[in-house]
């Protein structure tokens, strides 16, 4: 290598070249700084010990009205015609929701199965319930289910998605971003992932459930139905069954509920599967107590002992209901 | 219009039918679209499993509508079709040469020895399959494309967009290195331009070897050739335009045609074939050692035994699968039933069916579980290896309660795992869940005493073998999810008289 050149005086740099240069590496120095502190995590803690926070579900039911009934049951064949009987003898879905209400309906759609197995909400009793919603003044109907089995098969099959089309209902289906942490003071349940998002705009709601046999905590009704809001691991609530569906009595304030109890499944519950296990029973109780509207679908439609089912007596004991549905102001129409 | 606008035009045309009948191969959208519609067009797929069944399953008839095409004009589906080549072409245009000097352009489109592997590919998956082991899957541009779609870029696309594509996120076992393959035999444009469909391609070697029956050629005038090259720059298929023709390695883009500026190159009907090279270049020794290597891959594949008497407890096949030997003779690994799958229970196998198994479908049922009223994975199978049944078929109800269910293994009881058996914890969410009626799990009421003295009443849970179908939603709904109390294994699928367990088959029991 040969060197040619001579050397040349290095240039001075200007005041301003040199006030840039040393800003810019002040700043990147006071910026790190800055971030690392604002990044720091001083603490440790217990990982899965945290404390949780969520948002607390508001009351959407409405004051108790002293002379309309609490509980109707109705009697017929036409499957809309016994759902309008048994909210007509409420007063009408008119005193439940008025005009611009934004109602959600809860029903139960958690097996992919056909309507005639009466494991899912029956699509005429969705059609009637909406209807009703609907001419009451509804601006907005959501229907929502969280299934067991995969969502979309449970729309399709149940006849529901047929309905929500029929309708133009939201039917919402459960994504990922559908669920938020609830905060409650439960038996058992405290902190869950609930269902959220179509709670976030809902001024009314109404649970549309079927009457159905099941295995471990021997019905599955309009208290039972609300499962189907709760994701997480919810195959560990059968540890304790029947404090967690009383639970549900606590979270969920309906404006109203509807118990399906046109052909109910006697056996081989919550999922049926045949034909045999499905008795036609003609009959729908609507009512503002889930706790009464259950025990009477517990004796008269399951055709039952109340003193086995442990849940409506810790719902009662409780005071979220009243298991002595006689007591209640009820009232039984023909359709 | 200029041909190379109406090749652009089917180009798009087909990549948006692929994506569109990806996109829609869900219960939601399903709609009765033909969505295994590439497949069946695919020739090597029908003649593949015309090889290895003696039969061409249903749509794969359609495979001859692709056949007549290639024999008249020659690669014309590589180039105007095919979607993966579609996505070489273009991703070979953003990353590849395509800014690089007009130079470096045709050298790279310079035919080289290299390009003959896809042919020795071709003949030893051919040759496998003659033994009776179909593996075209693995490199098949539809089957390949399909399936990366299927278990790697739309679960991607639904962790960055969640619930934009499945209603609950989807996971695939090995996921990565599908994805992974996907990402380097794409980035391979950036060093050889279309190098999948160069040098791996066994669909484009088939295609390749009918091509030299093809009527219509790219004829090259000497007279007017000033051998300037420039033919070279845009070739697709590095099929040598600038001298003799290699028929077999032409994509029929008409490249070479548009940028000729002495119009010596025409497209041609039956020009005289001294011009060219009219069959696929590979020595036959070369050809022979793609015979001992697809023979070896299937004798060292079955001498592993996994698809005979050393099978896997795992290997559970979706409902309407053939009998193993048999659903190895027509699965391409096209992933498509697992794409349909509602439940995601469907997952690509890596080693658990053995070598000749990697990427067919088996259950996994602590991801997901079979739909008792779903038949969707055997209606997107475009080969059979699925066969097409009906809910009625599969269930075993009405005309076909005399056969019974079909099963696809059994459940079994793992009592150290389980909370009412061993841990004085009330559960059965098993049998809550079980979908057949009467229920094949049931449960006996026990009143134990508890380790501190208190009495307890739960009901532990029993199978009943001859009610089980092996769904596995019991294992799915299992809350001990690590591993499962209750597990289904294959034993007991009806698919194969060997792995039976119940004499009778259940049918006297219910």
């Amino acid at each position: 290598m040969k060197n040619s050149n001579p050397p040349e005086p290095d240039p001075q740099i200007s005041r301003r070249e040199f006030l840039l240069r040393a800003g810019a590496a002040g700043a990147l120095i006071a910026g790190s700084s800055l971030g690392g502190l604002a990044l720091w995590q001083r603490r440790h803690f217990v990982p899965g010990f945290q404390e949780k926070g969520g948002l607390r579900l508001p009351s959407f039911s409405l004051p108790p009205d002293k002379l309309l009934p609490e509980m109707a049951i109705a009697h017929g064949v036409d499957h809309e015609k016994v759902v309008r009987a048994a909210i007509g003898a409420l007063g009408g879905m008119g005193r439940f929701i008025g005009k611009g209400d934004i109602v959600v309906i809860k029903p139960n759609v958690a097996f992919d199965r056909p309507p005639a197995l009466a494991a899912t909400t029956h699509p005429d009793a969705l059609r009637a319930v909406a209807r009703m919603v609907l001419e009451a003044g509804a601006a907005k109907v959501l229907v929502a289910d969280n299934p067991i089995n995969s969502p979309a098969g449970c729309y399709l099959k149940s006849g529901l998605l047929a309905v929500a089309d029929e309708l133009h209902l939201d039917l919402l289906y459960p994504e990922t971003n559908s669920f938020a942490p609830i905060q409650m003071d439960g038996e058992i349940l405290r902190n869950w992932a609930f269902f959220d998002a179509p709670f976030k705009r809902a001024t009314k709601v109404i649970g549309l459930a079927p009457c159905k046999d099941h295995n471990l905590c021997h019905a599955s009704m309009t208290m039972k139905n609300w499962y189907g809001l709760l994701g997480g691991r919810r195959n560990q609530f059968h540890q304790h069954i029947h404090s967690i569906v009383s639970d549900f009595a606590l979270m969920m304030k309906p404006t109203l509920v509807v118990l399906d109890g046109m052909n109910v499944l006697m056996k081989n519950g919550p999922t049926g599967g045949r034909l045999s296990d499905v008795k036609p029973m003609g009959t729908v109780v609507a009512g503002t107590d889930m706790v009464a509207v259950d025990s009477y679908g517990y004796t008269h439609l399951l055709e039952r002992d109340i003193t086995e089912l442990t849940y409506i007596r810790k719902a009662s004991n409780r005071g979220l209901g009243n298991m002595d549905w006689k007591q209640t102001r009820h009232k039984e129409v023909q359709a | 219009m200029k041909i190379r606008t109406a090749r652009r035009i089917s180009q798009v045309f087909f990549f948006s039918l692929f994506t569109f009948f990806v996109a829609v191969t869900d219960l939601r959208y399903l709609d009765g679209y033909p969505v295994s519609l590439f497949l069946e067009l695919d020739p090597l797929v029908a003649f593949a499993t015309a090889i290895t069944t003696h039969s061409i399953y249903k749509g794969l008839l359609w495979s001859l509508l692709l056949i007549i095409p290639t024999i008249l004009l020659g690669r014309v589906f590589c180039n105007w079709i095919c979607p993966y080549g579609i996505l070489h072409h273009f991703i070979g245009w953003v990353f590849g040469k395509g800014r690089a000097s007009d130079q470096a352009r045709i050298e790279s489109n310079r035919y080289r020895s290299i390009y003959q592997i896809k042919y020795v590919i071709l003949v030893a998956m051919i040759a496998a399959a003659v033994c009776g082991s179909l593996q075209i899957g693995l490199l098949d541009p539809i089957c390949l494309f399909y399936r990366s779609m299927s278990t790697a870029i739309l679960p991607v696309i639904n962790l960055a967009a969640p619930s934009s594509v499945y209603v609950r996120q989807s996971f695939h076992a090995g996921a990565w290195a599908i994805g992974f393959l996907l990402f380097l035999l794409v980035g391979m444009n950036v060093f050889i331009p279309r190098f999948f469909c160069r040098v791996l391609c066994p669909l484009g070697a088939f295609l390749g070897a009918l091509a030299p029956a093809a009527l219509w050629r790219i004829e090259r005038n000497p007279t007017k050739c000033v051998d300037c090259d420039l033919c070279l720059k845009n070739c697709e298929g590095a099929s040598d335009p600038h001298t003799q023709l290699r028929k077999s390695e032409c994509f029929v883009c008409f490249n070479c045609i548009e940028d000729c500026p002495e119009d010596a190159l025409s497209f041609k009907f039956m020009p005289p074939l001294q011009h060219e090279v009219t069959a696929p270049a590979v020595p036959a020794r070369r050809a022979f050692l793609g015979v001992l290597l697809g023979g070896a891959f299937f004798g060292f594949g079955r001498a592993s035994g996994d698809s005979d008497r050393n099978y896997n407890k795992k290997v559970i096949r979706p409902p309407g699968s053939v009998e193993e030997k048999e659903f190895l003779d027509r699965c391409i690994k096209c992933d498509q039933c697992i794409r349909v799958c509602p439940t995601n229970v469907l997952q690509p196998a890596i080693f658990a069916a053995g070598i000749e198994g990697i990427w067919t479908p088996v259950l996994n049922m602590k991801v997901g579980y079979c739909e008792l009223n779903c038949t969707l994975c055997g209606q997107v199978c475009p080969t059979g290896a699925i066969q097409r049944i009906t809910i009625e078929e599969k269930t075993g109800v009405g005309a076909f309660s005399a056969q019974g269910p079909v099963r696809l293994g059994t459940a079994f009881y793992d009592h150290g795992r389980c909370l009412p058996w061993s841990m004085e914890t009330p559960c059965v969410v098993c049998e809550e869940v079980c979908p057949v009626s009467p229920k094949a799990i049931f449960s006996r009421e026990v009143t134990i005493t508890k380790r501190d003295g208190t009495p307890i009443t739960l009901r532990q849970p029993y199978v009943d073998p001859a009610l089980c179908i092996g769904c596995g939603i019991c294992e799915r709904e299992c809350p001990v999810t690590d591993e499962a109390a209750i597990r289904v294994t294959a034993i007991g699928e009806t698919r194969s008289r060997d792995r039976r367990l119940l004499l009778d088959g259940g049918a006297g029991r219910s």
